[in-house]
């Protein structure tokens, strides 16, 4: 085996491995920064949350369009992943649960929907996709809606970077500025939801944020500065992508979790070395005098 | 108003201020879930004063700035900003409300303070960029600029926000609970600013909560145990007797909360 043909070959040879490749890289660019930015406002687990609240409205886009049509499931797993972040601002706002808390019993309820949705109609085997993903099969049209994704949640967060940051370090001084917090409030969880839409037919329902918190944790890991943490976390994730692809396809395992446990293992590995991990602590760093 | 009047402001000094009205408190009461933390708070903060709000644990003093800066709605009352919006008060909230683990930089952080040039979009012009350095060193912080905040101990991350609060330029400014947990040295430095905020005629609302700290800074005091007990020159508000009533209005509070009668109060 040369490494022509095992980093090289099977991306020259298949076409599908290629769309899944340019997906995966796609998706880490949309979705690591993301990931940062839900990990600094400490709702890492919302995104869990979210991603499973997609489901129903993926579902009944299924039952819609008679089969597993991307823009379909896409459009209601949207409209489900907005009404979800809605309803749970609404409900934290109106009574004592905390946005957290409404948004666990939300996406329980949604989970249970789109799987009793899904299996009214579909077989075990489409239920797998849903819940799991199909990253081989991404067809030119699902590519274009996870580049197309990808590339407006780049734009959109360089153009709101700024407020974004500042409504995630210091809301009440945004608010007393006058700077509008809710608004990016929103957007930001508009972008989670569709870069989870996105994930979703590579990853499923349940993966998808995988590519979103797992590459988030590793930045955090390695970097101190905001810049360099959104860098690591696309990088890493569409390094994940790449790397799960190959080691899948070479071993023979489903595509989607390879990815996701090339991450963990990035993860695993950086909590052991990295600058903010566990074994810095054997190795005293030396430091200035007085 | 015209945003350059600071500039006039400061050389006619008194003068303008007297133009400017007072922030009034009429009959403010805030309550968490119907629970009254403030009750008919009534008074004003008249311009260019500098007032610390003092009082017992659960007086209800962050809770009266929370709601004077728009967070709390009011269950009753109203607060008359005196023809200024909110946008002319700086604030500066509990050092908890805050991440201090963010990872920014000292120039960043300092640089929101600008955000009435800048905005949500705007660039960060050579004339901002002066203005951070400038606040930099006058919280004796020269040369922070790049230095991530989570690096910082308590008392330097006090003084960036501080820095902040100078970049603001703010007609008003408030202070919740500014110097706890602060050392002694950077509670000292951060004191001659809030000094010179008074000189300059701007308003300023301290909650403190060391009477010492108050008697020797704060002209004007505000006594709050869950309503005003004293609002008026600090030697008289911080009399013993008004201490001993404020004490004693916070021991009663665990007698369950009284209802208070509201048309009753307006009759009397």
């Amino acid at each position: 085996m040369t490494i022509y043909s095992i980093f090289i070959g099977p991306f020259v040879e298949y076409g599908f491995m290629r769309r899944a490749l340019v997906a995966s890289i796609a998706l880490g660019l949309g979705s690591g920064p993301i990931g940062v930015l839900l990990m600094l406002r400490r709702m890492s687990l919302v995104g869990d949350a979210m991603s499973h609240a997609v489901l129903p409205g993926a579902a009944i886009g299924f039952l819609i369009a008679g089969g597993l049509s991307l823009p379909a499931m896409g459009l209601g797993g949207l409209i489900a992943g907005l009404s979800v972040a809605v309803l749970s601002g609404i409900v934290s706002r109106t009574t004592a649960l905390k946005e957290d808390a409404s948004f666990a019993s939300f996406y329980l309820a949604s989970l249970a929907l789109g799987v009793l949705i899904v299996s009214l109609r579909g077989s075990n085997i489409d239920l797998l996709h849903v819940l799991f993903g199909t990253i081989l099969a991404i067809d030119a049209e699902a590519l274009y809606l996870v580049g197309g994704i990808a590339s407006l949640t780049l734009a959109i967060l360089a153009v709101v970077y700024r407020p974004l940051v500042a409504e995630c370090f210091d809301p009440g001084f945004l608010r007393a500025v006058g700077g509008r917090g809710p608004l990016y409030h929103v957007l930001f969880l508009f972008l989670v939801v569709i870069n989870l839409v996105a994930g979703f037919q590579a990853l499923g329902t349940l993966m998808a944020v995988g590519m979103m918190m797992l590459p988030a944790v590793i930045a955090q890991l390695w970097a101190r500065t905001l810049p360099v943490m959104v860098l690591i976390a696309a990088t890493s994730a569409g390094f994940s992508g790449l790397a799960g692809l190959i080691i899948s396809f070479h071993l023979g395992f489903a595509s989607g979790p390879t990815i996701i446990l090339t991450a963990s293992l990035i993860y695993g590995v950086s909590l052991l070395i990295a600058p903010s991990g566990a074994l810095r602590r054997l190795f005293p760093r030396p430091h200035l005098r007085g | 108003m015209h945003p350059r009047l600071p500039l006039a402001y400061d050389r006619l000094g008194g003068f303008f201020a007297m133009s400017i009205a007072a922030l009034r408190f009429a009959d403010v009461t805030v309550a968490y879930d119907r629970h009254p933390a403030v009750h008919h708070v009534s008074g004003s903060f008249e311009p260019g004063s500098l007032t610390a709000i003092a009082g017992p644990n659960g007086a209800g003093k962050s809770t009266l700035l929370k709601a004077l800066m728009g967070e709390l709605s009011l269950a009753e009352g109203s607060i008359d900003l005196g023809g200024m919006s909110i946008r002319d008060f700086g604030y500066l909230p509990q050092a908890a409300e805050i991440d201090r683990h963010f990872p920014l930089t000292v120039a960043d952080t300092v640089v929101l303070g600008a955000w009435r040039e800048t905005g949500a979009f705007g660039g960060v012009t050579r004339a901002v960029a002066a203005k951070v350095r400038q606040a930099l060193s006058a919280v004796g912080l020269e040369g922070f600029e790049r230095r991530q905040i989570g690096s910082l101990s308590a008392g330097q991350f006090q003084r960036v926000l501080f820095a902040r609060l100078l970049l603001q330029d703010a007609k008003v400014i408030v202070l919740d609970e500014p110097f706890t947990a602060i050392d002694a040295r950077t509670t000292r430095d951060l004191l001659e600013i809030v000094q010179r905020w008074h000189t300059e005629r701007r308003t300023v609302i301290a909650v403190l909560h060391d009477f010492e700290q108050v008697r020797a800074h704060f002209p004007t005091t505000l006594l709050l145990a869950r309503e005003a007990v004293v609002w008026g020159p600090t030697d008289i508000a911080l009399a013993p007797e008004n201490l001993l009533r404020a004490r004693a209005m916070a021991e009663n509070w665990d007698e369950g909360a009284p209802v208070c009668d509201v048309k009753k109060r307006a009759r009397a």
